[in-house]
């Protein structure tokens, strides 16, 4: 598996590291909810066989956090972006 | 038929001719008691335990394949019940000591080798969290011996003991830990529960939960729509998927875990030894190869194989414990789907819905579990309420904080 960062280009996998679930990751960061929906943010996850969007840090590279969109059967990407939320 | 010195010799004598399957590979019937989904060596043990503890033999085990091709076949098959915390110390010794009376128990033979499982340490900090570790396990009945440099030595004089900036100092030994043969382990639960009446459907793979208002009342199939009072779903590196047919989210996330074999040499080690600077276990078969593996990939798969760097990760961990292994040739890799959990702990507990109950959340430690996990689920599935030793592993810990984090890591799954 080698993901293409917009920035630098394919690199080895060895130079990410994985966070998760990227929907997760912004219910968790998103305010104003309540207890319960604070709660199945943090630690429920669809974890689908299929397509996911997931959030990848490249370390070893440019320090971007990166929005892939990736099947979990088969590890083929489709999209890397540069992601948003996590970009200051 | 039982297996036994005398059955062999008198099959011996008639030119082995006489044997019969070991287990019956049923068709469904429409209606049972309890249907069990997924048939892992969790979800055969269940149905043995059904039979033989609770006397409910009405059971069928749903397996979408074949038996004994899923994690079961794929692990390292390493047993031990070297835990640290409350919620897991009793259960895992259950397992174990319900592993070596299993044979007997079975009329099978799972080769159960109690060779010793050893944690090796390589500074004081990891000595001190050895101790404890140490400490709580023979709080609770377990056996634990701590190791110092000149006792490893004696035991393992291959390794590499002065390492720059990871000397071996010590280790945790439990002697009564060791490996079983996996494949066996399925075969055995699946004859033994054959006997009982169990059936064992094959290439049926659950599709759908049948529902009457908010309760589950059976499951749609690939071969027909099988009705029961209670549905147990084992299914673990898949729990997600099943679960998302009921409507249910879970604390889980699925990875895929590596796991090699080295082509097979002499005798060379004598038990389960894990590095303590890296992550790495390794052991050796009975025939030989040398068995061994690491960390998680650690991204979400389902894919059942793995990428190089984990590969390189392994390998640099096993080179650094054992430089002698260095020109052996690899035979084999493969992967396995993990059901990780948020907090590196499993769970046994009836779901929000009625009449279904849940296990799953493994995460790579499922195959020791085998004997417990059934035993605790099928006194869930029996009794409708958890047994004293499965107790903590509830679906609702994560809501009310009573997690069982053994490495402290928060809800990271991939660094459990």
């Amino acid at each position: 598996m080698r993901i293409n960062c917009p920035f630098c280009g394919e690199r080895d996998l060895s130079e990410f590291s994985y966070l998760g679930d990227a929907d997760s990751a912004k219910a968790i960061a998103s305010a104003a909810q309540s207890e319960r929906e604070q709660i199945d943010a943090v630690y429920l996850r669809a974890n689908p066989a299929g397509v996911h969007r997931e959030l990848w840090y490249h370390a070893f590279g440019c320090g971007s956090w990166l929005n892939v969109t990736r099947d979990t059967r088969t590890h083929e990407i489709f999209a890397v972006q540069l992601s948003r939320e996590r970009t200051p | 038929m039982r297996y036994s010195l005398f059955a062999l010799l008198r099959q011996g004598l008639m030119a082995h001719r006489g044997w019969t399957p070991a287990w019956r590979d049923a068709a469904p019937k429409s209606a049972y008691q309890v249907i069990i989904v997924g048939g892992g060596g969790h979800a055969l043990a269940t149905a043995y335990y059904l039979a033989k503890v609770h006397g409910i033999t009405d059971v069928a085990v749903l397996e979408k394949g074949a038996i004994g091709l899923g994690n079961v076949g794929r692990n390292t098959t390493i047993i031990r019940s070297n835990y640290l915390l409350p919620g897991n110390l009793p259960f895992y010794e259950f397992s174990m000591q319900l592993w070596e009376g299993l044979e007997q128990d079975l009329n099978y033979n799972a080769m159960v080798s109690q060779r010793g499982v050893l944690n090796l340490f390589h500074s004081d900090a990891q000595r001190d969290a050895f101790v404890r570790r140490g400490n709580a396990m023979r709080l609770h009945g377990v056996d634990a011996e701590l190791l110092d440099a000149a006792a490893v030595r004696r035991m393992l004089p291959f390794l590499e003991f002065d390492n720059a900036r990871f000397p071996i100092q010590g280790g945790l030994l439990q002697r009564r830990g060791g490996t079983a043969r996996h494949d066996a382990v399925v075969w055995g639960y699946a004859r033994a529960a054959s006997e009982r009446g169990v059936d064992i459907v094959q290439n049926c793979e659950v599709t759908g939960f049948l529902r009457a208002g908010e309760r589950i009342c059976g499951v749609q199939t690939t071969r027909g729509e099988i009705r029961a009072e209670t549905v147990g779903v084992a299914v673990a590196g898949n729990s997600s998927r099943v679960a998302a047919m009921a409507g249910l989210r879970l604390p889980i996330e699925s990875h895929v875990l590596q796991a090699f074999v080295s082509e097979a040499i002499k005798p060379l080690i004598p038990c389960v030894v894990t590095f303590g600077a890296g992550h790495f276990y390794i052991s050796q078969s009975d025939k030989g190869g040398l068995v061994f593996g690491g960390d998680i990939d650690g991204y979400n798969s389902y894919a059942q194989r793995g990428n190089l760097p984990t590969i390189e990760d392994v390998c640099a961990g096993g080179m650094a414990l054992m430089p002698g292994i260095g020109r052996l040739r690899l035979l084999r890799s493969w992967g396995g789907v993990m059901d990780m959990s948020m907090d590196g702990s499993p769970i046994i507990d009836r779901t929000p819905l009625p009449g279904l109950y849940l296990n799953a959340g493994w995460c790579y430690g499922g195959f020791k579990a085998t004997p417990a996990s059934g035993y605790c689920f099928a006194h869930l599935l029996a009794r409708g309420e958890s047994h004293e030793l499965a107790r903590a592993y509830r679906l609702e810990r994560f809501a009310s904080g009573d997690l069982i984090d053994e490495k402290g890591q928060g809800p990271q799954p991939n660094l459990h």
